[in-house]
């Protein structure tokens, strides 16, 4: 291997963004014919230094080398020129236009959509990719957008690909069936680079793995020599211990009651379908099913911020009095004296507020606490300086609007808000999503910590490893219907991934 | 394959947060560099002597006492406007029915001024004024909030067709108390009684104005920064869905918020016909409804900085036509001069959010 010209040669590449040096000295090789595993904890500089491959931006000082070749990448219609293309963590397409629009968009030349899709099927037929070139955008699952994105770069002939946290937002299956694409292109002789932070795609997929911490390149090597835990030390920088505890519950009894909970989103489609469960306190309730299975509703609906059809959800407390949360938002829920806690999916858009210094953010929750018509500035600033050593958040300050962090410390600050809250109720939406392996164990290390003051968890949660090696029970859903509620000591993944595609999971059997 | 491998010359960046000493530098240079550009343009074009220009807006602003004095009556009605327009304009609701609901507001007190002279004493009219011009600013802009909280219409649109329904009710009142009659204007109101007249400082005529619209912007600065309202104002005016998230009432926000930003509107209806003018006319508030729109907006919503934005666009404006009269030049001129200086300020917020990087080895072939 050795020998061969690199696709790719980045020497010496240094990145700053005003005082943050988020690429330092970094020198790196890209082969064709196979797959590079690019890791590195958040904000390590993995995007930045990818970013600089594909023209969006441009070097301080190093040199870039395509085949050997010193180049200069200005812009990405340069990158394109050069064969690389990436796909970005956000995906860039026009909702309103098709597949196929998207794709030729912004290209030279006539537009002439038949071609354009004879052109796409070919690919697809090559590659084993499936796409509707008519389909409009706006009615793709973010797997069908993902794999336009993929197609709209080979279109434009790239033989080098980036593909920047592309399984984020995949199930299970979706991941498998992009990497079994991913192998395809690698056999076809295409250059691959995959940023990822799930160890076991790393291990499945990859035939070299590069490592960054801090911005600095740390080493590279072949996948096969090395294991998870070698990766994940060489990431952080010290030795982890790569376990997720499963503590016994601590005196479980009901907390949070469901009975025939049924909701239709603004279309009128059902969204949850007479669900049932009780979620009991000390306990972690693990939901597992493939994403859009009514997650959201439901602990939007328990949240008070998702109307209801109808159906029951009782809030039972530590004497056992019940409280009816359907019909109250969450200001009522709180002034109730239920202490929920929620964080949701969409960290920016709902859980924070992204243009916010950190001590604002923590003033979500507590602004109502102020004297008269006054709100207390002091302790929510004083909650946030607790968070950032508490939590290790990276942040210049706490007066550091929060859209300026990174994904990992985004997450930091709105768990730690919502447990500083001291819960009883604690509802988490893919609480480690795009997190990198440090950052995760430290969230389910604190969710842990959490079921152990007696509070009720309910994870929903999208890596089935994690979900059954964190639960003590978990709830399957299917299309809105509960398929399942298994222990989840001894519960069996191909079991479980079998009810989040049929009710039941039996039938296939 | 692409041969040009020249690297650019430079390349734009975003810095990190500067220290306010060094963003204050740059805007100040920037100003500079707007007087010294507007100095040579003057000299280019009119052959004037600039300094004897920059004299001339300077005199014509501070010349005398007098002038003085309406320089601070000026400043003090645009900055009330402005501390109108920024509650809702924090919590992205663009207001633009300054204009109207001040104007409403006027409409109100001379109303007051014009029915009640003859039935109340002094002190119950202005009362009555008080209360009516604060509450005709609050209906005009509780009106188009209430159509935004519960139809989400487009608040800019409603608010702006608000100022010409205010318009046109002040032209008809006009004639209805038109004074003397077939005048078509109603002239100064109770001249001899001085019935709703607002009280003075016995020294200064315009004081009062200043002295209400300096309590105002402190009360407005406090009320946005350190209230539970305020917070939830950002909150509202960052994201909607947050908002909701911890409970906030978003349509009783946007009303109470939109309400207020009326109210304060009609206050400065209330100085303007009550202490000022003593008359109304349709043209009273005078385009500062607009104005206020830039002076919020360069003081990046802060109510103290606001100060300084409001003075800054009056002498601009005042300096315009001063210059007009005094060198016989066009008053557009004034206007090119009030542009370039705008731009200069605005310009310089790119160089205080970017910065340009000189590439080094610039031009080197790969
Ligand atoms: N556009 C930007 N402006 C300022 N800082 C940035 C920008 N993009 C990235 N950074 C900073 O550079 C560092 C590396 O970020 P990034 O490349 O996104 O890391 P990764 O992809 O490995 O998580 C981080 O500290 C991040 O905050
Ligand atoms: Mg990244």
């Amino acid at each position: 291997m050795d020998n061969k010209i690199a696709a790719v040669t980045m020497r010496n590449i240094t990145k700053r963004f005003g005082p943050t040096l988020a690429n330092d000295k970094v020198w790196l090789n890209i082969y064709r014919g196979e797959i590079l595993a690019l890791l590195g904890e958040n904000g390590s500089g993995k995007t930045t230094l990818m970013n600089m491959l594909s023209g969006i931006y441009f070097p301080d000082e190093g040199e870039i080398a395509i085949d050997g070749k010193p180049v200069v990448i200005r812009s990405p219609k340069d990158a394109f020129a050069l064969g690389i293309g990436m796909i970005h963590q956000h995906f860039k397409l026009v909702d309103v236009l098709t597949a196929a629009e998207n794709i030729v968009l912004g290209l030279p030349g006539k537009l002439d959509l038949k071609a354009a899709s004879k052109k796409i099927k070919e690919i697809c037929d090559t590659y084993g990719f499936e796409v509707d070139p008519d389909q409009k955008i706006y009615d793709m699952s973010v797997s069908q957008k993902q794999t336009v994105e993929i197609v709209k770069v080979l279109y434009r002939g790239a033989d080098i690909l980036i593909l920047d946290e592309p399984t984020a937002v995949l199930t299970p299956q979706e991941t498998d069936k992009l990497f079994a694409v991913l192998r395809n292109m690698r056999d076809d002789g295409k250059a691959i680079v995959i940023i990822t932070h799930k160890m076991h795609e790393v291990e499945s997929l990859s035939d070299r793995v590069a490592i960054l911490r801090h911005g600095q390149f740390i080493g590279d090597m072949p996948t096969k020599t090395t294991n998870a835990q070698e990766m994940t030390n060489m990431m952080v920088g010290h030795p982890v211990t790569l376990n997720i505890d499963r503590p016994e519950p601590v005196d479980p009894h009901p907390r949070i009651e469901v009975k025939d909970l049924t909701v239709r989103d603004i279309e009128g489609t059902v969204k949850l379908d007479h669900v049932s469960f009780t979620a009991n306190s000390g306990e972690i309730l693990g939901i597992a099913g493939i994403s859009g299975s009514g997650q959201k509703e439901l602990l939007e609906a328990i949240a008070g911020l998702q109307p209801v059809e109808s159906g029951s959800i009782e809030y039972v407390d530590d004497s056992g009095k019940r409280e009816q949360l359907i019909g109250k938002d969450p200001f009522a829920i709180q002034e109730m004296g239920v202490a929920l806690s929620f964080v949701p999916e969409d960290r920016l858009g709902m859980g924070l507020v992204a243009n916010m210094d950190l001590g604002n953010n923590m003033m979500l929750r507590s602004y109502r606490k102020g004297r008269g018509v006054f709100t207390n500035r002091k302790a929510p600033y004083k909650l946030a300086h607790q968070m950032v050593d508490f939590l290790e958040i990276s942040t210049p300050s706490v007066e550091t609007p929060v859209r300026r962090l990174s994904g990992g410390n985004v997450q930091k600050v709105l768990v730690g808000r919502e447990i500083a809250n001291a819960p009883s109720v604690l509802l988490t939406a893919y609480a480690v999503r795009g997190l990198d392996i440090n950052s995760s164990y430290l969230i389910y290390d604190t969710i842990n910590s959490q079921k152990m003051r007696g509070v009720a968890v309910i994870y929903v949660g999208e890596d089935l490893d994690v979900l059954l090696e964190l639960s003590d029970r978990i709830l399957v859903l299917c299309g809105g219907r509960v398929s399942g509620i298994v222990p989840g000591r001894g519960a069996k993944k191909r079991e479980v991934g079998m009810m989040m595609t049929k009710l039941g999971g039996e039938a296939d059997e | 394959m692409n041969n040009k491998t020249k690297t650019p010359l430079f390349h734009v960046s975003r810095r990190a947060a500067l220290p306010w000493y060094k963003t204050w530098a740059i805007r100040g240079a920037a100003l500079l560099l707007a007087l010294v550009l507007s100095g040579i343009i003057t000299s280019l074009v009119t052959g004037e002597d600039p300094f004897a220009v920059y004299g001339a807006i300077w005199k014509g602003s501070f010349g005398t006492t007098r002038k003085f004095w309406v320089l601070m009556q000026n400043i003090a009605m645009l900055l009330c406007v402005s501390l109108a327009v920024t509650p809702a304009f924090r919590m992205r609701c663009w207001n633009l029915g300054a204009e109207g609901q001040a104007l409403i507001g006027g409409l109100a007190s001379a109303a007051c001024m014009i029915t009640l002279a003859d039935k109340l004493p002094n002190w119950a009219v202005i009362l009555c004024m008080i209360v009516t011009s604060l509450l005709a600013g609050a209906i005009w802009a509780g009106i188009p909030a209430f159509f935004k909280a519960r139809f989400n219409t487009n608040e800019t649109l409603f608010t702006l067709m608000m100022n010409y329904v205010a318009t046109q009710l002040v032209a008809y009142y006009c004639v209805v108390w038109e004074s003397p009659k077939g005048s078509g204007t109603i002239g100064i109101i109770n001249p001899k009684t001085q019935i709703g007249w607002l009280p003075q400082f016995p020294s200064q005529k315009y004081l009062m104005n200043v002295v209400v619209v300096a309590v105002v912007c402190v009360l407005v600065y406090i009320y946005l920064n350190y209230s539970k309202h305020g917070y939830e104002i950002a909150v509202v005016g960052e994201s909607e869905r947050t908002a909701r998230y911890v409970g906030i009432k978003v349509e009783k926000v946007i009303i109470r918020t939109m309400l207020l930003s009326g109210a304060i509107c009609g206050l400065a209806g209330l100085l303007l016909v009550g202490s000022t003018n003593h008359t109304l006319t349709t043209t009273i508030v005078d385009g500062r409804g607009f104005t206020a729109v830039m002076v919020s907006w360069l003081a990046k919503f802060n109510p103290i900085w606001m100060i300084l934005t409001s003075f800054l666009l009056v002498i601009l404006g005042r300096g315009a036509g001063e210059i007009a009269t005094k060198f016989g030049l066009n008053r557009s001129f004034g206007d090119i001069l009030t542009g370039i200086i705008l731009f200069c300020i605005i310009g310089s917020e790119f160089f205080i959010n970017y910065e340009i990087k000189l590439t080094r080895g610039a031009g080197k072939e790969g």
